[in-house]
């Protein structure tokens, strides 16, 4: 089974290779990692997709626990939350099939983010299946190129929202008044 | 929190931090790029810096230290080929949970990254190996750095941390701050345990028929060791160790089996075949432990007690895990035990195992044996001595026939098993341990891995008395090719190119010995320990063709061992 695991890091250089070298250095399968800043300055937040059994996934919690540069890992596969993927795909154009894409285009609700002569540019945000399913029907047109942003995702909510509140951003705020990390 | 502000050079700063964690003794090789530590080191006289002859001798020699005293172990070498040099010791210290510190000169900042001489991206190499590095990026972070570089070695389940010096850095100066206390936000171990949990384990044993303590070397770097004869004693209850383990527990008590595992005794792993309560003590259920995973102590209710969270569950599922403090957790357990569990029937079946299948070895022929030579120095140290062995036969031979009577006397290559440990790891103890006698016992392939830190030995006039078991072979490995690989013995013999060890010892000025004969071993010991002012050198050469027994053959069931060579035809060839 697939789960979604957030992961709040230092935001400082290795931080993202520890965690790359954890996942290939123990073996554990790594399908999409994406990484940015949160709304405190020195945290970044990891999304990490990966796929195993219970007893794997409690080893890859543990794991990622240990290192020193995380600060808070939550498994969102089993709370109610949201996640998004972006993709550009680059589709090629023939005569007529502009129309037909546009139409796709707006099933999906996408974007058209370039246009030239021969080819054309969406761009879709939504869960990672609907772009599974945006790209099976673009495919018979000729997908020139792909980009994948890789997965964020948050809880939904206020509930889930005041225990990770109560026990990593508040905490991690005080914590980082604590420790004064020189400039 | 601040002493008085001053501006500090790089490595004023360096080493006023050393003095501070209460640093007394370095391992160190100098270089281009730790020059101006190694100039301000001139000048110091709180610290001792013990130069060694290879970058991988310092670290095993932080090892030695590290184990036998329970501080941290540092180490200072230069960039590049220096900094490449340590990666075998820190690999084999991050397996073996050793708190050690190593600092490492790089080239300076403007320059990484540009193949610059004597560069080497030592972080990124050492990244999956450490517990944590640092690269320290400018000298305003050089203090902070080094402090959490000791907290975080030594602290939770200890391991090494290393810490990369750019030249530029050590070179600039700046206003020195140590801070007091130490918090990181992303690290904060347990150290206690969640007394529910306690409370369930206590009331497991207490109504246990066949309970069992697997002890590791957790108990003794939690200086658990008191603790735990107190809660066995008062529990009668059965301990077996752990190559780590070994020393947590004296050898010579009535309530130790002895190890357990790959090579262990065949009445420690019958015991852990057939328990129905197994207690783990500060011990991860390694391979070499456990053999076959699913077969492993199969009937038990197991309790897994340790520091690391992901030590739970990663080899082995069990029914309680407490995660903290091993110490700390065999005291309150001790409190919590309802009463003793009524288990005489089940000393009664392991004291039946025991005479089934007694240690033994055959020593009818006058031929040298290791396992004689072990249990002579057992017996004329009685077993007081701290012994750092190398990694293969004569490793698991002295786990076997030594008894240790105290904690941090067993110091060995476990989890990595790095031939090359025993000689620098010996010379890290003799700056640790004052007073008792130090062996360090290698084969003659792993005697010759670090030969040259002999030298470091003989420099620093070290109380060491090195041990080699000469059977012309690398010995473990001939043994699985004569049992395993239809006795093609691939490069693994080497009575045609092995050096006199004698000559080899004399000409880095020790006193050497040798012999074959069985009559001789007693005096040659006494004759070493006698020695208390300088090392000295006894090559043992054994029967060439020995086998370490009992056996349990790599992923099988631990509760099914060879106990005796079975091939016929080698037997008539002893």
């Amino acid at each position: 089974m697939k789960h979604t695991i957030s992961v709040l890091v230092e935001n400082h250089f290795g931080a993202f290779d520890r965690i790359a070298t954890l996942f290939s250095g123990k073996g554990f399968n790594l399908t999409s990692i994406s990484i940015g800043e949160t709304e405190i300055h020195d945290i970044s937040r990891m999304t990490v997709v990966t796929e195993g059994d219970n007893q794997i996934l409690d080893q890859i919690i543990k794991q990622l626990n240990r290192l020193i540069d995380t600060i808070k890992v939550v498994d969102l596969t089993a709370a109610y939350h949201v996640q998004r993927e972006l993709a550009l795909i680059k589709i090629s154009l023939s005569k007529g099939s502009m129309e037909q894409v546009k139409n796709i285009n707006d099933i999906f609700r996408g974007n058209i983010v370039d246009i030239t002569n021969n080819s054309i540019t969406i761009e879709i945000t939504g869960p990672p299946d609907k772009i599974d399913a945006a790209v099976n029907v673009l495919m018979p047109f000729g997908v020139i190129e792909m980009a994948r942003s890789g997965i964020v995702a948050l809880t939904r909510g206020e509930q889930t929202k005041k225990t990770i509140k109560n026990n990593s951003s508040e905490s991690i705020k005080k914590k980082s008044q604590l420790i004064k990390e020189p400039k | 929190m601040k002493n008085k502000e001053q501006i500090m050079t790089g490595a004023e700063i360096f080493f006023e931090c050393l003095r501070r964690e209460k640093v007394e003794h370095i391992f160190g090789f100098p270089g281009g790029a730790v020059l101006k530590l190694y100039e301000k080191l001139y000048d110091i006289d709180y610290l001792q810096h013990i130069l060694v002859r290879h970058e991988q001798g310092a670290v095993h020699a932080a090892e030695g230290y590290a184990k036998a005293s329970g501080k941290t172990g540092v180490v200072l070498v230069t960039s590049g080929p220096g900094a490449t040099n340590t990666v075998t010791g820190i690999a084999d210290a991050y397996m073996d949970s050793v708190p050690i510190v190593v600092f490492t000169g790089q080239v300076p900042s403007h320059l990484i990254g540009n193949d610059a001489f004597q560069e080497a991206d030592i972080v990124g190499i050492t990244r999956p190996i450490t517990k944590h590095n640092f690269l320290v990026r400018s000298i305003e972070d050089l203090a902070l750095t080094i402090r959490k570089a000791f907290y975080i070695a030594s602290s939770g389940r200890p391991g090494p941390v290393l810490v990369d010096l750019p030249k530029d850095v050590i070179n600039s100066k700046c206003e020195f701050i140590y801070p007091d206390n130490m918090e990181i936000r992303g690290y904060k171990p347990t150290i206690k345990g969640h007394i529910n949990q306690i409370k369930k384990a206590a009331e497991a044993i207490a109504n246990a028929k066949r309970p069992l303590l697997y002890v590791g070397g957790g108990v003794i770097m939690s200086g658990g060791s008191r603790e735990l004869a107190l809660f066995a004693r008062e529990n009668k209850l059965p301990v077996t160790m752990t190559l780590q383990g070994l020393g947590a527990f004296p050898g010579t008590d009535e309530l130790s089996l002895g190890m357990l595992g790959m090579h262990g005794s065949y009445w420690a792993n019958q015991a852990v075949d057939n328990c129905d309560v197994l207690v783990s003590l500060g011990a991860r259920f390694d391979d070499r432990v456990t053999g076959n995973v699913d077969t492993f102590a199969k009937n038990a209710y197991k309790i897994h007690v340790d520091i690391d969270p992901t030590c739970i569950d990663k080899n082995v599922i069990v029914d309680i895990p407490i995660i903290g403090d091993v110490k700390n957790i065999l005291v309150e357990m001790t409190a919590e035990m309802p009463k003793a569990p009524d288990i005489q029937d089940w000393w009664h079946q392991i004291n039946e195992w025991k005479d089934e299948c007694p240690m033994q070895y055959e020593d009818n022929d006058g031929r040298l044996r290791t396992e004689y030579v072990i249990e002579k120095i057992s017996e004329k140290t009685n077993g007081n001595a701290v012994i750092v062995t190398d990694v293969g036969q004569h490793q698991m031979w002295t786990a076997q026939y030594y008894k240790y009577n105290f904690p941090r006397s067993n110091i060995t290559s476990g989890g990595l098993g790095t031939m090359g440990f025993s000689v620098p790891a010996s010379i890290g103890v003799s700056f640790a341990i004052k007073g008792r006698p130090i062996f360090s016992i290698s084969g003659d392939g792993g005697f010759q891995m670090n030969i040259q830190e002999l030298i470091t030995a003989a420099a620093y006039k070290v109380p060491v008395i090195f041990v080699i078991i000469n059977n012309s072979f690398l010995g473990m490995v001939r043994q699985w090719q004569e049992m395993f690989h239809g006795e093609k013995y691939s490069f693994t013999d080497l009575s045609a190119s092995n050096p006199d060890f004698v000559k080899v010892g004399q000409a880095f000025g020790i006193e050497s010995f040798s012999t074959d004969n069985p009559k001789e071993v007693e005096s040659l010991l006494d004759k070493a320990l006698a020695v208390k002012d300088r090392p000295v050198l006894i090559e043992f050469k054994v029967v060439k063709d020995d086998l370490v027994f009992p056996m349990v053959p790599s992923g099988g069931s631990i509760s099914e061992m060879m106990v005796k060579r079975i091939n016929s035809k080698r037997m008539t060839l002893l």
